[in-house]
């Protein structure tokens, strides 16, 4: 009975040891996102605004069946790369996005949106 | 006997557990609590090492832990096309950007500016190394003021595995030919950038997006 008692303990306490420095999920799924940051300067041909497109597109929609959080600056990047192909109400969805998501890329995004209604 | 050894065994774990997360008070986080940010904007580094495309394979490697340690991290992509649109070509203007500019402009509420000191691959006889050291210091965009400072530094090696000294040889080779392939620095940056962030003794203080904010002594 003590022996078991004993035992016990143990494995308490090697829970609380492995379990305080145990690494806690993600606050984001990540997806393709820094690998296209990658791409875009060591492979530019993998990173065409098209393709970028399409991957972020479906990590946007995986993260949000999954109930995930996208991280910063995904909608932002996918916005401009929408600029980049010239179509800015695709864009402007994305920063607004971007902003209601993380309102500290308000002044960012706010600019952002100014430049692209003037060109 | 067997019995007081497991005492002991379970005191002594216990022990472990309860302080193997704790923060040792080493570094002096005095500056970083007066201006804690919420926002960082990282600007491509500059670049003391022979690898020219050191601060871009960098740049890609910052943003995941610096947002999982919780704070917001402007878009790195965007923000190098703004900089070059504004005047910037290259990371030695952009690291000279005024902080007034940034924070009219972009609105962070601090920088990272980072320099690659060390990059890629070490050769010897017997081991082949992928090698990242970077430095990096957070300004806070109000004042000018050094926020908190941190070293980037992984190793890699090509292996311990058995056969000797043939074998590491051997190994030596082949991971100089494949790392001719296969960019090996990008996976090493990731390991540096993780470890400067989450350093138990002088990491970056956990940031207003991640839970554990609230608890943290360092803030």
């Amino acid at each position: 009975m003590k022996q078991t008692i004993r035992i016990a303990l143990i494995c308490m306490a090697s829970l609380v040891f492995l379990s305080a420095c145990a690494s806690k999920p993600p606050l984001y799924q990540w997806g393709a996102y820094e690998e296209l940051i990658y791409d875009m300067y060591a492979n530019p041909g993998k990173a065409e605004p098209g393709v970028q497109i399409v991957k972020l597109t479906e990590d946007i929609e995986r993260a949000y069946a999954e109930g995930q959080r996208v991280p910063p600056g995904v909608h932002a990047h996918l916005g401009y790369m929408y600029y980049t192909q010239g179509n800015t109400s695709a864009a402007a969805q994305e920063f607004a996005t971007e902003r209601e998501l993380f309102p500290e890329s308000g002044t960012f995004i706010d600019g952002m949106l100014a430049r692209m209604q003037k060109d | 006997m067997k019995t007081t050894k497991l005492n002991l065994l379970a005191v002594l774990i216990l022990i472990a557990g309860m302080t193997g997360c704790a923060t040792p008070q080493h570094y002096d986080y005095s500056a970083f609590q007066q201006h804690p940010p919420r926002s960082i904007l990282v600007i491509p580094p500059l670049n003391n090492s022979v690898e020219a495309g050191a601060p871009y394979i960098y740049l890609s490697t910052i943003t995941r832990p610096l947002a999982e340690c919780g704070y917001y991290v402007f878009p790195a992509a965007v923000i190098d096309a703004f900089l070059k649109d504004n005047g910037m070509p290259t990371p030695g203007e952009m690291n000279t950007v005024p902080l007034d500019k940034v924070r009219e402009v972009i609105g962070a509420d601090a920088v990272l500016f980072v320099t690659i000191e060390d990059w890629g691959q070490k050769y010897t006889v017997l081991q082949s190394t992928t090698v990242v050291h970077a430095r990096a210091r957070l300004i806070d965009v109000q004042t000018g003021t050094t926020l908190w400072e941190g070293t980037a530094l992984a190793k890699q090696g090509s292996g311990d595995g058995g056969g000797g000294l043939v074998g590491m040889a051997v190994a030596a080779v082949v991971s100089q030919v494949v790392d001719s392939i296969v960019d090996q620095t990008r996976g090493v940056s990731a390991m540096a950038n993780t470890n400067m962030v989450f350093n138990a003794n002088m990491g970056l203080p956990y940031g207003p997006y991640n839970p554990d904010s609230a608890t943290d002594p360092r803030r």
